[in-house]
């Protein structure tokens, strides 16, 4: 990957940040419309592989210095979690609960405790992903 | 509810968890310290139940494990599992004491070997505890597993490695052949609790799987007692470090066997058959076992030897106790004596057995031999080692003062009573019932003496290569002394034990006898009279001291047995064959060869749905309410099959790859129409995500045509591909076109919403009403990229690579 | 409609099994992902096509497309990528350490002979 591809980095540059807000989009907008943790997290992680691709592994490191299998790894740990909060209130495993309630500017909105979950779906489709790449990468 | 007890029974499990960070932590200090809190705790917690169980009461608790499978962890002590408690967590503390002596802590490696002792007492302790039969068998296989474990505790040894896999396979079959049983047990009962069968008994003696079940789970038990002819795992099991063969091997283990029996007594002791089993493979057991061990030369295989015959002989009393069932009352029946003396025999084998074995373990490390061939001549240099010899050995040979003389005469009164049963033919072969015992018991006596007299009598071998012999370390010597002042406490006081631990002990094997509030009562006397058993014992004596001492002149008749047709022979044999066999038959199909392997899947697959398909009569074609095809999807089928095509005949990987994300792109455009965003997004978004991946492969992967000119096509790998397709054809035709149930779909469309609070229903099923499976399905993708990392930072620097 | 996809879904499956019974690595990985395409359309085809609206209550039509298979088929979905990138690294790391992609190359040492 030494390529000096200026107009793939030109573009990637632009569109890196279009693809990025509209994964978080897609990742909230989840429960209500298409979306969710896994559409979303491919999402990132595509922007990320194209990052990859236009400026190779080693930019991407520099700018991005998380261990990835650490991400997957948090992301797991935050679904068991999830599930495991069930215990708290004496109801079976990964139960989950909503309420509507009313935020200042934002307006009147539903939090549900299945996004968290769904967050430790995206997290852990955006480490393991980019695990595979950044190792398949990084192999010479 | 998690009780106390059931947290006893766990305990050592726990402490197991514990014990390698002790034994890296503080390697200054011995790690069977810390280990022995444990027994000895556990002994103390169990000897408060005394009271309890002597007045009758039984402890149950349970723990709700799997009620949907019926499957509930049932805590059960009683008066029988109190003895086996007690005996356990007893043998257990001396056992553990002594192994601090006995194995070194620079060494050996003290982890392993306690870890493996604490799980085979909790399993133990599980056995013996547990009223749920499937529990019992979990326990029971965590016991053969530990027992392979110890027993290749020095597994560089070859002949550990041995041991260890003959007893693990023996053991092993055995209980597998109990589960069955079980099985079939709770066919006949529906239920898995032994109180609640044992309840239900007299229902089921009629029933045809009556009999099948018993004889598997006396197979069960067999194997484990090491009853012949399954007791060949017990001589090899001695390579086990000496501590583990007094515990497992001789108190412990390979009494799981006769606890079944006793447990299972109310059950199935109504039989004949079961008399017959029982006392006759236990009275078969006690000749052979002390005939061969005369002719041993190693002192644990002596006492290898000795033990097999000795647990024959507990069986047989209990084989013989069954005929007490037959009588009403408690009242003069004559065979409730047989259960007596097989439970106190069991106690005081125990404790002479535990005491040999840990003087032989003394021996052996002080003068760095087992051989009687060398041994002789201790008796001044190691007083106390000799002492417990004497006592111990006396006591097995079933001379008094000791409590092997008193359990010795219970067991000839018990064997001249069976003759005169009167059922079940006993009139027949019965008498052989005495004399064989009779014979049995003057072999025992002469190894006795073979045990004594040939290590500690004479004069010391010049053979042997050790200086300084010396005795043993004091801490060495507090266990066989505990063990062996219970010898003569019990010979002197038996009836200390008779209504604290043996009645209720009766009461769990013989239940049906008591009525209301009776209870059994047990008086161990030291004198009989002059008595057919006194004559019997002192027969014994006279003709076994007369043989010893002519040893030597006929000993010739052990060559009358050819070595090739030993039981041992019959299993190296069988074990050969049966790897030679399975080899032949396995190279015949497993070429080597992936792609063939998946040939013969592919071909099955497709046999086996179509032969299913049209034998059921269920290919089924259904073209009404068929959706519409528009252009558009004409044409994206037409560009799939294209693009499949391209890739089926690609002849370099670019063109294979770019096929195949063509095919993953249209694929979502299908998705699209068919309404589902959700798999349209992703599936856009993986294939990118692949494609990238597969790019990245090829840096580094040659090319498909590398070797060969040009793909060539194959006829017959494409009419299983096409068969395959076929067959995919029908089952999605059939599949859309019959509708055995209502689609569950309006669950989600209902429920979405106000159960879950979301609208878009595949994600509310994701995360909501199957999110089991998505925590799963994340688990995957984690196991997945962790395979890959290492699979590709893993250097490999094993032993196989230079 | 349904015809034409079960056919689809035969003919991606026949495609797969036929490059999985190759022997050269890559042709192998790639017909495990044609399988799985086959498979997803399978799955979708069993359910009825067009059966009603998308699966978002938002919409509110009156009729829905079950949204059960779709569950079940975005969980194969990605699960099959794990398993394909699997598959990849597997061959690479093959060829890597013996120096073939020829899965006939890749039999260990025979032991039985």
């Amino acid at each position: 990957m030494r390529q000096n591809d200026i107009i793939l980095q030109t573009t990637t540059k632009i569109v890196l940040f279009i693809i990025l807000a509209f994964s978080v989009f897609m990742f909230f907008n989840g429960h209500n419309n298409p979306g969710g943790g896994f559409v979303g997290g491919l999402m990132t992680s595509s922007a990320i592989v194209l990052f990859m691709l236009a400026f190779g592994l080693e930019t991407t490191k520099r700018i991005l210095p998380f261990d990835f299998k650490l991400v997957a790894a948090s992301g797991l740990l935050i679904a068991i979690l999830t599930g495991m909060g069930s215990f708290v209130f004496g109801v079976p495993f990964l139960s989950h609960t909503f309420g509507y309630f009313t935020i200042p500017i934002l307006g009147e909105m539903e939090l549900a405790t299945a996004t968290l979950f769904d967050l430790g779906v995206y997290l852990v489709v955006v480490g393991v992903t980019l695990t595979i790449i950044q190792t398949i990468g990084e192999d010479s | 509810m998690f009780t106390a007890l059931h947290f006893a029974i766990i305990m050592p499990f726990i402490a197991a968890i514990l014990v390698p960070f002790l034994y890296k932590q503080f390697a200054r200090i011995h790690t069977g310290w810390f280990v022995l809190i444990v027994p000895v705790l556990l002994f103390i917690y169990f000897i408060q139940y005394i009271p309890l169980t002597a007045n009758g009461q039984t402890v149950t608790s349970v723990f709700n494990w799997v009620p949907s499978l019926n499957l509930n962890f049932i805590a059960y002590v009683d008066g029988l599992g109190l003895l086996f408690a007690l005996l356990i967590t007893g043998i257990g503390s001396l056992v553990v004491l002594y192994s601090i002596y006995y194995l070194s802590k620079e060494k050996e490696a003290l982890n392993n070997f306690y870890v493996f002792l604490l799980m085979f007492m909790g399993a133990m302790l599980g056995v013996v505890l547990s009223d749920n039969l499937i529990v019992l068998y979990t326990f029971w296989e965590i016991t053969s597993l530990s027992s392979f474990l110890l027993i290749s505790y020095w597994y560089e040894r070859e002949q550990s490695r041995y041991g260890a896999l003959k007893s693990l396979l023996i053991t092993v079959i055995g209980g597998f052949a109990m589960l069955v049983g079980f099985v079939l047990v709770y066919k006949m009962t529906g239920t898995f609790s032994i109180q609640e069968i044992v309840a239900s008994a007299e229902t089921i003696t009629g029933h045809p799987l009556f009999l099948p079940a018993m004889l598997l789970i006396l197979l069960g038990a067999f194997t484990k007692s090491a009853q012949f002819p399954f007791h060949i795992w017990l001589p090899d099991a001695m390579e086990a470090p000496t501590p583990v063969s007094a515990y497992l091997h001789s108190a412990t283990m390979v009494k799981a066997g006769i606890y079944l029996v006793a447990r299972l007594s109310p059950i199935f002791a109504v039989k004949g058959e079961w008399l017959w089993l029982v006392a006759g493979f236990g009275i078969v057991t006690l000749f052979w076992g002390s005939f061969t061990a005369v002719r041993q030369t190693d002192l644990k295989g002596i006492l290898a030897y000795s033990t097999i015959s000795q647990l024959g002989m507990i069986l047989s009393m209990l084989g013989v106790g069954a005929a007490a069932l037959h009588f009403d009352s408690i009242d003069n029946n004559l065979y409730i004596g047989a259960t007596t003396a097989a439970l106190f025999h069991l106690i005081n084998h125990a404790t002479f057995k535990g005491s040999l074995f840990m003087m032989v373990g003394i021996v052996d490390h002080e003068t760095g031999t087992r051989d009687i061939r060398y041994l002789g001549g201790l008796m001044t240099i190691m007083p106390i080692t000799f002492t417990v010899a004497v006592i111990g050995s006396f006591s097995m040979a079933g001379l008094p003062p000791f409590n092997g003389f008193l359990s010795k005469e219970m067991f000839f009164t018990s064997m001249v009573q069976i003759t005169n049963l009167g059922m079940f033919n006993i009139e027949t072969f019965g008498v052989l019932f005495p004399v064989i015992a009779w014979i049995a018991s003057v072999f025992t006596f002469i190894y006795s003496m073979i045990i004594v007299f040939k290590t500690f009598a004479g004069n010391m071998h010049p053979g042997l290569v050790r200086a300084n012999i010396h005795e043993a370390p004091l801490g060495m010597l507090i266990s066989p002394i505990v063990l062996i002042s219970l010898v003569v406490i019990f010979g002197f006081f038996p009836n200390i034990l008779a209504h604290s631990i043996i009645e209720p002990a009766m009461a769990s094997i013989l239940p049906s006898l008591l009525g209301g509030n009776e209870q059994f009562y047990v008086n161990i006397r030291f004198w009989h009279g002059f008595s057919t058993e006194l004559y019997m014992t002192i027969g014994v004596v006279v003709i076994g001291l007369l043989l010893f001492m002519s040893l030597r002149k006929w000993a010739g008749i052990y060559r009358l047995f050819p070595e090739s047709l030993s039981f041992n022979r019959l299993y190296d044999q069988l074990l050969v064959t049966t790897e030679n066999v399975s080899t032949i038959l396995t190279s015949w199909y497993m070429k080597g060869s992936v792609r063939q392997y998946l040939m013969y899947i592919m071909v099955f697959f497709t046999l086996i749905l179509t032969v299913v398909l049209f034998g059921k009569g269920a290919f089924t074609v259904n073209t009404t309410n068929l959706a519409p095809i528009s252009i558009y999807e004409a044409v994206l089928a037409a560009s799939l099959v294209i693009a499949a095509l391209l890739t089926m005949f690609a002849s370099t990987r670019l063109k294979a790859v770019i096929g195949l994300g063509a095919t993953g792109y249209i694929v979502s455009l299908f998705f699209v129409i068919f309404r589902a965003p959700d798999l349209a997004l992703t599936q856009l978004t993986i294939e990118t995500v692949s494609v990238a991946l597969f790019l990245l492969c090829f840096y580094h992967l040659p090319e498909i045509t590398k070797g060969a000119k040009k793909v060539r096509f194959q006829p017959g790998n494409f009419i299983i591909s096409l068969a395959v397709g076929v067959t995919i054809t029908l089952i999605a035709i059939s599949a859309s076109s019959s509708k055995l149930f209502d689609s569950i779909s309006s669950f989600f469309s209902e429920a979405s919403h106000d159960l879950a609070g979301g609208d878009n229903m595949v994600n509310v099923i994701l995360v909501d009403f199957r999110g089991f499976d998505t925590l799963f399905e994340i688990l995957v993708l984690g196991i997945a990229a962790m395979g890959i990392y290492t699979m590709i930072r893993l250097r490999i620097t094993g032993r196989n690579r230079p | 409609m349904e015809i034409l996809m079960s056919i689809i879904a035969g003919f991606l499956f026949m495609v797969g099994t036929y490059l999985v019974l190759s022997k050269n690595m890559i042709r192998i990985i790639i017909g495990t992902g044609f399988i799985s395409h086959g498979s997803h359309l399978l799955l979708l085809t069993m359910a009825g096509l067009k059966t009603g609206a998308p699966p978002l209550l938002g919409l509110q039509a009156s009729t829905y497309t079950d949204p059960l298979p779709q569950a079940l088929i975005l969980t194969a979905i990605v699960i099959s990528f794990g398993v394909t990138a699997f598959f990849l690294v597997l061959g690479y790391k093959a060829y890597k350490v013996t120096g073939t992609d020829n899965t006939d190359g890749l039999r260990g040492p025979d032991l039985h002979d």
